[in-house]
């Protein structure tokens, strides 16, 4: 191995893993793939059962859909509150503030579109 | 060292992708030099979570419209009468496994272990391919049933949406496939492996995605 190569090989984020960190590694992503697991098999359960009031489905469904985006976001996109992930959070919360004026704002405007809309009928008629 | 730690607190306490940790090991004369800049690992990874991240809010468009259209169907079928709870279950259990062999290849990748690499990349194929195969079974029994994406504008918005989700899951194939040729050819480099690491977090973003979609669309869609 050539001087330069192992200058480069000991920069932080080039080490070869041993055995014990990727051990380490395979379990992180074992506890997400079973909690993301359990979430979706609950979220088809929601869906089908007849066991609870029916109006609470479908914020049931939302809150378990963000819970796993979480577990993902957490154990399988390694996004951490430690200090070299600081940036990241940072733009994944500028990105999450803007899906939600973008839904919640297209959501909201259309429906008052929709509120102050000539019924269809009556706009046939007009045409006419 | 401890010059090092100085210098860098003294500035932008959070310098991209500053690692604390990594401060302690030996640094060469250039890494030195940047004054507490962060590896370039973490830089491209940051860079690349920039991209999913404008990629998501090219997805949240899609799911607006979807959601304001959801409703008009032009007298068509709803999605009570459209889907699959089955069908979409398989699916989430194809895309969710393969997420965790993603996960498992990019560890291989890491440790410079060839056969766990390819053997969990080669999984990682072969269930987002058996992902991409349910999907289009379904929409051609779709269009076959006269429920396209001309029926409705509720139908157009949900080929949109589903559709871009698997376009993006078939251009990660391809991209898998590429990342399995590059390190078959190049070996275990630091620029390979940066790319491994980019195709690892879209390969996750993509299942982020699919959970929303499962949810809104499909779950929501059979239930109300």
């Amino acid at each position: 191995m050539s001087h330069s190569e192992q200058e480069r090989d000991r920069r932080p984020g080039y080490e070869r893993l041993d055995g014990h960190e990727a051990v380490e590694g395979i379990g992180s992503y074992l506890i997400g793939l079973g909690l993301a697991t359990l979430l979706t098999i609950v979220s088809f359960f929601v869906a089908r059962t007849t066991l609870v009031w029916q109006p609470s489905i479908p914020v049931a469904l939302a809150v378990l859909a963000i819970a796993q985006m979480g577990v993902h976001l957490v154990f399988f996109l390694h996004i951490t509150t430690g200090p070299d992930n600081v940036n990241n959070v940072m733009a994944l919360a500028f990105g999450v503030l803007i899906v939600l004026l973008l839904i919640t704002g297209s959501l909201w405007i259309m429906a008052h579109m929709n509120q102050n809309m000539m019924p269809m009928d009556q706009i046939m008629q007009m045409q006419r | 060292m401890s010059g090092f730690e100085a210098t860098a607190g003294r500035g932008d306490p959070n310098p991209i992708g500053y690692n604390r940790e990594s401060g302690h090991r030996p640094h060469t004369a250039e890494h030195a030099a940047a004054g507490g800049v962060a590896s370039k690992r973490i830089v491209v990874g940051y860079g690349f979570w920039i991209f999913l991240l404008s990629d998501i809010i090219m997805f949240s468009a899609f799911f607006a419209t979807y959601a304001v259209l959801v409703g008009q169907t032009a007298g068509g079928p709803n999605g009570r009468e459209l889907f699959d709870l089955r069908n979409t279950g398989i699916e989430t259990a194809c895309l969710l496994l393969s997420s965790f062999a993603c996960g498992l290849a990019s560890i291989g990748a890491q440790a410079h272990r060839g056969s766990w690499f390819y053997g969990a990349m080669a999984a990682t194929f072969i269930l987002g391919a058996a992902f991409i195969g349910l999907e289009v079974q379904e929409f051609v029994g779709l269009v076959a049933r006269g429920a396209g994406p001309t029926r409705s504008a509720f139908l157009s918005a949900f080929f949109t949406l589903v559709g871009c989700h698997g376009l993006h899951v078939t251009a990660g194939l391809l991209w898998l496939l590429t990342m399995m040729a590059q390190v078959f050819a190049k070996g275990y480099r630091a620029d390979i492996l940066r790319r491994v690491l980019c195709f690892g977090l879209f390969w996750h973003f993509l299942d982020i995605v699919w959970v929303a979609l499962f949810s809104m669309v499909y779950l929501m869609g059979a239930t109300i």
